[in-house]
């Protein structure tokens, strides 16, 4: 039988606020262990929250981005269940009034583009991080609690099972790490756990309504861990299906070396969370002055831009896309053109040179050494005729490893381009002296024997000479 | 000199004048809690060395004739539900019996700010949970008016030390009448202000949305005056009330003429006592008489008060009591797993008061019973606001007894309905998130009776006004405890 995979996301955001969310310890990582802390986050008794109204403001702009009603009236709720990392044994999140619903994000797979709904955006409190002397709590003597995390403002975004393979999945988070990326309010980062994916994912035959049961896939740290997850998922279960079994609704985790998921059952136990609203929290009245206020500091978001960049540059709508994929590369494209108006080269340096650079380096573009300054000016360099295309690319892995600008590093190591008729006379004499049967060869006819001179007079200055002026001088000395 | 017999406002201005040095005023109050407190049993800690301490420092601010705060030397003490930094904060629980807060709450440094002197920590009923103060899971506190009866609850330390002279003032914590109806019992004025007038910041939750920190004083100045130190806004508590807090002294004025005081009919059924009803109809002759005008009204939905009222402050307190688990801080019982640890901590350092209310609690939140329950009693909480909203387009205030009757003796009460019957008046107050006052109000059969004012919201004022009134007209509200009973 053919199957339809059904897949939705739920995606975790950690919000870049400078605070945590319902109190004022910084928002930082990379702490000794229990020392971010302070009594409310550590839900101490008698302690209460009062909302970071930044994470409110973060929330509402996520919400704009991905084209959601902000709620004029939301508050937050607590869900009740007892674990070690949770300080109060309830976390502060959002249950039957998120900040935003309805809202919705286009895709594009094969060409195809398509349209996958975002059902809400809530605002949450993280919990700590433990620690365990073996692989999971069950099996371990002892745990350690980290409550540094406690407290880091969370949006969780859930999206509409929309989605209806591994690739529109993965698209669909690419293009929501983009969006928010472009917002500013998180880093999402998959690898250091700013954006966090849970993937539920069934299966249904084709043409029935219905939905299959689903299953939940957790422990997703990767774009590609995402992708084989849900692949591995559908076979997994059309396998199942196929052999007369059924699916059971529970929670899996991915292991990535395996390549597999895993049942967590017996570790998760059904939890009725006992959802009500919290009390010490006042309901959040959001007027519509405040969300046109913040509509209007919205950036241009990737859609919008990749749009603008081909119209406007005349670039091509692959190279537009990658251009726009990420805020970073796309800042650094518009103040790169702002500098040296020839977008399709800038584009060109930046999918191929600079790309393949901060893959190798796994640096990201943010903290590349590299300016935007300094691109336009290799470039500039390059048409002006005092460097060569080659020697830029050095120049280019220098600018990336050192963060000087080019036209010291092209000083310092004496790569000018030697355009001067005097200086590659004698040089240009030499190599014809030296090579007299390639000089016959080119007098005989055979054009393509000066490519052999030219190499030579190249390896002579070190590449440093204008190879346009060579061939014109050498053509002119041997007819 | 027995310092410890004046009211507080007569110890202000003997240390203003000073006549008396904040040290002799508090080492003689340590003293009366030396004589009285064996029989009393109102304390659970004492701060004497920290106490004595900023005592002396005090007094060496006035020798210099630097400022000092308003209530500058004058000994008090706090329900043991109140954060205070490194000092004992149990909540009469086992499972906070060693828990040294890291911080203070929002009053306590406001009292501290106030230069008040902070004697020691009160028994009180296990989490602020009951009405006679014998759920502490530590001692039993007795009533100074006579030592064989309960001082009520939950705050019944705060309410007893003020009745034994053993401080000139306390702070308690009111869910459903925990201040008022102690301090009913123990003869003594007892404030519960509106909800949003005191920051709960540091006040260790029993259900949130009802809780509220106030005063047990001697008489209405003192209450007035504590009010002043004790109210306002803070950052901290996110249901602080943002509001303009007025001289409450401003409204300590001997005057009723014109006020218009209702009388809601449903406060003085069939289980009143006579003795309460005399009492209560006496204060309302006599506010006749000094010209307020008195009439009846009628709160349709009070009958309701009571169950929603237990199924909202159970299911808060399911979840605010969640966080004692044994990870962290206070009890821990070690156990080979962590769901025994949970388990045991929370079997053993929760007395069975308190686990009932949260087994209570969890089941009205749970999924299936939600809309039934939980949902059900916020509609009765707003069917009760409204009769207070309707009765005070009519009233400036209301009049009823604070509690249907006197104080019983240990033990007499032991079916949770009954216990729970003693808050039928207060708890709707709570439900309203208005203010209530209880002043004493003569005795029946030589226990106090409590005589309740409530008011609009933030309206704290005209409370005091009346019973400040009813007290400079009558010898009804100044009572003398008189330490009877107690032979074991
Ligand atoms: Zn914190």
């Amino acid at each position: 039988m053919n199957y339809e995979v059904v897949i939705g996301l739920e995606v975790h955001v950690e919000l870049k606020t400078n605070t945590k969310i319902f109190c004022s310890c910084p928002n930082e990582f990379g702490m000794a262990p229990n020392t971010n802390v302070c009594p409310r986050c550590l839900g101490l008794p008698g302690t209460l929250p009062v909302l970071n109204e930044k994470a409110l403001e973060y929330a509402v702009l996520a919400g704009l981005a991905l084209n959601c009603d902000i709620a004029e009236f939301s508050k937050f709720d607590r869900k009740n269940y007892f674990y070690p990392d949770l300080t109060k044994a309830y976390q502060i999140s959002q249950f039957d009034l998120p900040v935003c619903e309805h809202g919705y994000l286009d895709i594009e797979t094969d060409g195809k583009s398509k349209r996958v709904g975002v059902t809400r955006i809530h605002l949450e409190e993280d919990a700590g991080k433990l620690v365990h002397e073996g692989d999971t709590i069950s099996l371990s003597n002892a745990s350690l609690v980290d409550y540094n995390r406690a407290g880091v403002p969370l949006i969780e975004i859930v999206s509409e099972p929309d989605m209806r393979s591994a690739d529109e999945a993965r698209a669909y988070l690419e293009k929501l790490k983009a969006y928010i990326e472009y917002t500013g309010v998180s880093d999402v980062k998959m690898e250091q756990g700013s954006l966090r994916c849970d993937a539920n994912v069934s299966i249904r035959p084709f043409g029935q309504e219905e939905f299959g049961t689903r299953a939940e896939v957790k422990n997703l740290n990767s774009f590609k861990a995402v992708q084989k997850a849900i692949e591995y998922e559908v076979e997994r279960q059309i396998e199942l299906i196929e052999d007369g079994g059924r699916v059971v609704q529970e929670t899996r985790t991915w292991d990535d070396n395996q390549g597999m998921t895993f049942s967590l059952r017996g570790k998760e136990e059904a939890n009725d969370y006992r959802y009500f609203p919290d009390p010490d929290l006042t309901p959040l009245i959001i007027s519509k002055d405040y969300v046109e206020a913040l509509r209007n500091t919205l950036p241009e978001l990737p859609d919008v831009k990749k749009e603008r960049i081909i119209n406007d540059f005349g670039l091509q709508e692959y190279d537009a896309g990658v251009i726009t994929s990420s805020r970073g590369l796309a800042l650094f494209f518009d103040k790169t053109v702002e500098l040296y108006n020839e977008p399709k080269k800038v584009c060109n340096w930046l999918m191929v040179e600079f790309c393949r650079l901060l893959n190798t380096e796994s640096t990201e573009i943010e903290d590349s050494l590299v300016s935007p300054e300094n691109l336009a000016q290799l470039l500039r360099l390059v048409e002006e005729g005092a460097i060569s295309g080659k020697i830029a690319k050095t120049v280019f892995e220098d600018m990336f490893h050192t963060g000087k600008d080019p036209e010291s590093i092209v000083k310092e190591k004496g790569l000018v381009q030697i355009s001067d008729e005097g200086a590659l006379d004698s040089i240009i004499d030499q190599v014809i002296a030296q090579n007299p049967k390639s000089v016959e060869d080119f007098k005989s006819g055979k054009k393509q024997a000066i490519g052999f001179l030219v190499g030579q007079i190249m390896k002579e200055t070190k590449g440093q000479a204008n190879p346009g002026l060579v061939n014109k001088m050498l053509t002119e000395k041997m007819s | 000199m027995n310092y410890f017999e004046y009211k507080m406002h007569e110890i202000i201005d003997l240390l203003e004048k000073k006549e008396v040095s904040a040290k002799e005023v508090t080492a003689s109050i340590y003293q009366r809690i030396e004589d009285k407190d064996p029989d009393v049993q109102a304390y659970l800690t004492l701060n004497k060395d920290k106490a004595l301490q900023k005592a002396m420092e005090i007094d060496e601010k006035r020798a210099k004739n630097e400022a000092v705060g308003k209530l500058a030397g004058i000994p008090m003490a706090l329900k043991d539900n109140m954060s205070t930094m490194d000092l004992l904060t149990t909540c009469s629980s086992e499972m906070l019996y060693n828990y040294l807060p890291p911080y203070d709450a929002t009053v306590v440094k406001k009292l501290n700010d106030a230069d008040a002197v902070l004697l020691g920590k009160l028994n009180m009923d296990e989490f602020a949970m009951g009405s006679s103060t014998e759920t502490s899971a530590f001692k039993k506190t007795r009533n100074p008016f006579n030592l064989d009866y309960v001082p009520g609850g939950s705050s019944g330390g705060s309410a007893a030390a003020v009745a034994a002279d053993e401080a000139f003032f306390t702070l308690g914590s009111d869910t459903g009448g925990s201040i008022r109806q102690p301090a009913a019992y123990c003869g003594v004025v007892g404030m519960k202000p509106t909800y949003g007038a005191i920051s709960r910041y540091g006040l260790i939750a029993f259900a949130s949305s009802l809780d509220q920190i106030g005063p047990f004083t001697k008489d209405v100045t003192d209450c007035a005056l504590v009010m002043n130190a004790i109210t306002g806004h803070d950052g901290n508590d996110s249901t602080s009330a943002n509001v303009e807090y007025p001289d409450y002294t401003k409204a300590l004025v001997n005057d009723v003429k014109g006020l218009r005081i209702g009388i809601p009919k449903e406060y003085f059924g069939e289980g009143v006592s006579q003795g309460v009803r005399d009492n209560i109809n006496d204060a309302i002759k006599k506010l006749e008489e000094l010209g307020a005008e008195v009439g009846e009204c009628s709160m349709p939905n009070t009958d309701y008060a009571m169950p929603a009222y237990y199924i909202i402050a159970t299911a808060e307190c399911s979840s605010n009591l969640s966080r004692y688990d044994g990870v962290r801080y206070g009890l821990r019982s070690e156990e080979n797993s962590l769901m025994e640890m949970f388990c045991k901590t929370r079997n053993k350092g929760f007395g069975s008061e308190v686990k009932s209310r949260i087994m209570l609690g969890t089941y009205a939140l749970s999924a299936g019973y939600y809309d039934a329950y939980y949902l059900k009693a916020l509609k009765v909480r707003n069917l009760v606001k409204k009769d207070f909203d309707q009765a005070f387009k009519q009233f400036d205030l209301l009049l009823t007894p604070t509690a249907p009757g006197t104080s019983f003796k240990f033990g007499e009460i032991s079916d949770p309905i009954s216990m729970y019957l003693l808050d039928v008046c207060t708890i709707p107050v709570n439900l309203a998130g208005l203010p209530g006052m209880s002043i004493p109000y003569g005795t029946s059969e030589g226990m106090p009776v409590g005589l309740q004012l409530i008011g609009k919201p933030f309206d704290e004022s005209t409370l005091l006004r009346v019973a400040y009134t009813l007290e400079k007209n009558t010898d009804k509200t100044i009572l003398k405890a008189g330490f009877k009973g107690g032979a074991e």
